[in-house]
C-alpha cells in the first residue's frame, strides 16, 4: 500500500515539475474560496456543465450512426431509434439534454438577475455568459435541422429567412447561409458540420473563459456581499470556504437530484407532450407543404412571440434580435447601489416579477395560433419585456434599498 | 550611433508593416472559406425550367409543382373567384397594383397572371418563407367573416387574396412572387421561362 502511494505521489511530483498541476487544482478547486452561503440557485452553473458533458458524449455516439444527407437523415434517426443497440437511449438523452440545457441556463441567468451577479466587477463574466447563451441558441437551432422532419425543415426555413429581412444584403446573406435557393441537402450537411464541430468548440471555449473570469473576480452570493473585502489574517475571506470539498460535494447532491428528473423524462416522457420533441417532426421534411401549426421548440418561443407580434418584417426581426441582445447591456442598465434582491426595494421586485410573467407568457403565446387576441397579448407582454430593460436605469436608481450587511447572513 | 542602440522608429515601422501585410494575407486567406458557403455549381444547375400539364386541372383546384426546390402553385380560378377579386376593396391591400412586388411584367395587373383564369405563384410567404395554406372558401372559423378566400400563412398569420396580393396588417411585406412562366399550349405551361423565351 505504502509503495503504491509513494509511487503515485512520485508521479504527481514528476508531472508537477513539468506542468502546473497543483497550482491549477488549488486556484480553481482546493483553494478557490467561494462564499459559504450559496443556496439552491447556485446549482445551475454546475448543472449546465453536466448537461454540456451529456450533450458532448451522446452527440459523439449519435454521430456514429447519423447520416447528414437529405435522402438518408430522417431514416438514419429512425434507425438509431429502432435498430442501433441502446440508440433510443442515447438519442433521447441528447434530445432531452437540449431542453434540459435551456432549463438550467435560464435558471442560471435568473439567479444572476435575482442577486445582481452581473454587476461590477462581474460585467465581463456576464458578457461571456451571454456569448455562451447565444452560441447555445445557435447550437440548438443547427441541431434541430438534423432529424430532417417537417419542423426541422420549416423551422430552418423561417430562421434563415430572418436574415433576409436585413436591408440590401439580406437576400444574399440568406442564400449564403443556405448555400442553395431553399433549405436543402447542402444546408443540412453544413449545419451538421457546424453543429458537431464549430459551435461546440466555441461553447467549450466560452465556458472555459467564463469560469476563468469567475475565478478571477470571485463568486457573488445571495447577499451580494463581496467576501474578498473581509479577509482573515491568513488572507482567506472570512465568509469563504474552499470549493473543494465543500461545493464539489454539495453540487454532487444537486447533480444526483437533477439526474433523477432527467432520467424520468428520458425514460417516461421523452417527447414531453410535444414540448421537447414536436409531433410534426416525426413527419419527413417536405419542401412543398408547411405544417398547419408551426412553432419552434419552447426555449425559442418567447422571442418567436415577439417576432410575430410586430406587423412589420424588418422591425419584427430587429426586435427579436434586440430581445436577446439587450441582455448584454444589463450590467450597465442597472444603476442600483445594491446587488441582491434581498436589499432592493419594491420597484425592482415588481419589475422583476413582471419581467418573469411576460417572459413565460410570451413563451406560451409563441406556441399558440396567432389569433387577434393572442397577438395583442403578445404585444402587451413585449412592451413589458423591453420596459424591464429600457426603464431599468431609472427605476433601479430611484428604488429604495435596505442596508447591506458587511458579512454574509447565513 | 553605437551598434547596440535600438532604433525605435525603425522597429515600430517594421512591426507595423509586418502586421498590415500579415493581416492582408489572413484576410485574403479567409476568402475561399467564406466563398465556399456560396451555392455550388451543382446547386445552381438545378434551376432548370419545368413543364407542367394543366389539362386535368378543374376550376377551383390547385396543383403544386417543385421548381428550384420551391413549391410553385397553379390555381385555376373559377368565374366566381375572379368576380370576387374584381369586387375587392383595394384599400385593404398593401400593394394592390404590385408596384413593390416581384413578378414578370406580364403579371403586373389586378389578377397577377398572363391569363386571368390561371394563377401561378411561388408558394412561399414573402415574410419568412413558410408555404401558406390554400383557403379558397370565404368566411370560416379561424379566418373570420371578412375572409374572401385566398392564402393564409400558418406561421405568422399573413393573408393573401386569390391573386396572391398581401392584405394590410400582417407581417408579410410584399405580394407573393410570380415566377417566370409561359404557356406552351393551352394545357401545358413551362415554369422558369418567360413569355418570349428568356427566363
Amino acid at each position: 500500500m505504502n509503495v503504491v502511494v509513494k509511487q503515485l505521489t512520485g508521479l504527481r511530483d514528476w508531472v508537477d515539475d513539468r506542468f502546473p498541476l497543483l497550482q491549477l487544482w488549488n486556484d480553481h478547486m482546493g483553494r478557490y474560496y467561494a462564499p459559504k452561503n450559496f443556496n439552491f440557485w447556485y446549482y445551475f452553473g454546475a448543472l449546465s456543465i453536466v448537461v454540456l458533458a451529456i450533450q458532448i458524449v451522446t452527440g459523439i455516439w449519435l454521430t456514429m450512426n447519423y447520416k447528414p444527407d437529405a435522402e438518408l437523415a430522417f431514416a438514419s434517426v429512425e434507425y438509431i431509434m429502432r435498430d442501433v443497440e441502446w440508440g433510443w437511449l442515447i438519442r433521447y438523452m441528447h434530445s432531452t439534454g437540449a431542453s434540459a440545457f435551456f432549463i438550467v441556463v435560464y435558471l442560471h441567468m435568473f439567479r444572476a438577475l435575482l442577486y445582481g451577479s452581473y454587476q461590477k466587477p462581474r460585467e465581463l463574466l456576464w458578457v461571456l455568459g451571454m456569448f455562451t447563451y447565444l452560441a447555445l441558441m445557435a447550437e440548438a437551432f443547427l441541431g434541430y435541422l438534423l432529424p430532417w422532419g417537417q419542423m426541422s425543415f420549416w423551422g430552418a426555413q423561417v430562421i434563415i429567412s430572418l436574415f433576409g429581412a436585413i436591408p440590401f444584403i439580406g437576400d444574399t446573406l440568406s442564400l449564403w447561409i443556405r448555400g442553395d435557393f431553399v433549405v436543402s441537402d447542402i444546408t443540412l450537411n453544413r449545419f451538421f458540420s457546424l453543429h458537431v464541430i464549430a459551435v461546440p468548440l466555441a461553447i467549450v471555449g466560452l465556458v472555459f473563459l467564463h469560469i476563468i473570469a469567475l475565478h478571477e473576480v470571485g463568486s457573488n452570493n445571495p447577499d451580494g456581499v463581496e467576501i474578498k473585502k473581509k479577509k482573515g489574517e491568513d488572507g482567506i475571506p472570512l465568509d469563504g470556504i474552499p470549493f473543494h470539498p465543500y461545493y464539489t460535494v454539495k453540487d454532487s447532491v444537486g447533480v444526483i437530484v437533477f439526474l433523477i428528473f432527467f432520467a424520468g423524462v428520458v425514460f417516461f416522457a421523452p417527447e414531453f407532450g410535444g414540448w421537447f420533441l414536436e409531433a410534426n417532426n416525426f413527419v419527413p421534411a417536405n419542401s412543398l407543404v408547411t405544417p398547419e401549426h408551426i412553432v419552434p421548440v419552447w426555449y425559442f418561443t418567447p422571442f418567436y412571440a415577439i417576432l410575430r407580434a410586430v406587423p412589420d418584417k424588418l422591425i419584427g426581426v430587429l426586435l427579436m434580435g434586440a430581445a436577446t441582445n439587450i441582455l448584454f447591456l444589463l450590467p450597465w442598465l442597472d444603476r442600483s447601489p445594491v446587488k441582491s434582491i434581498r436589499y432592493r426595494g419594491p420597484i425592482f421586485k415588481t419589475a422583476l416579477t413582471l419581467f418573469v410573467i411576460s417572459f413565460v407568457s410570451l413563451g406560451y403565446l409563441g406556441t399558440q395560433n396567432p389569433t387577434v387576441l393572442m397577438t395583442w397579448m403578445a404585444r402587451g407582454f413585449s412592451v413589458i419585456y423591453f420596459g424591464f430593460f429600457i426603464l431599468m436605469p431609472f427605476y433601479s436608481k430611484m428604488d429604495s434599498t435596505k442596508p447591506v450587511p458587511d458579512r454574509v447572513t447565513d | 550611433m553605437s551598434d547596440n542602440a535600438v532604433d525605435v522608429g525603425r522597429r515600430r515601422f517594421l512591426t507595423g508593416t509586418t502586421a498590415v501585410i500579415g493581416g492582408l494575407g489572413a484576410a485574403t486567406a479567409s476568402v475561399p472559406f467564406i466563398a465556399s458557403f456560396q451555392p455550388s455549381a451543382k446547386a445552381k444547375a438545378i434551376g432548370a425550367p419545368v413543364a407542367v400539364d394543366i389539362g386535368k386541372l378543374e376550376p377551383g383546384q390547385r396543383i403544386t409543382q417543385k421548381w428550384r426546390g420551391q413549391p410553385v402553385w397553379i390555381v385555376r380560378r373559377t368565374p366566381a373567384m375572379l368576380e370576387a377579386l374584381k369586387a375587392e376593396d383595394e384599400g385593404n391591400l398593401r400593394d394592390p397594383s404590385s408596384q413593390e412586388s416581384d413578378q414578370p411584367t406580364f403579371a403586373v395587373n389586378p389578377w397577377r397572371s398572363s391569363r386571368e383564369e390561371y394563377l401561378i405563384l411561388v408558394g412561399l410567404c414573402t415574410h419568412l418563407g413558410c408555404s401558406p395554406s390554400f383557403v379558397p372558401e370565404p368566411g370560416g372559423e379561424t379566418l373570420g367573416e371578412s375572409w374572401i378566400g385566398g392564402f393564409f400563412c400558418p406561421c405568422h398569420g399573413s393573408k393573401f387574396d386569390l391573386a396572391g396580393r398581401v392584405f394590410k396588417g400582417v407581417p408579410a411585406p410584399k405580394n407573393l412572387i410570380v415566377p417566370p412562366y409561359r404557356f406552351e399550349t393551352d394545357t401545358r405551361v413551362i415554369i422558369g421561362e418567360n413569355e418570349g423565351g428568356a427566363s
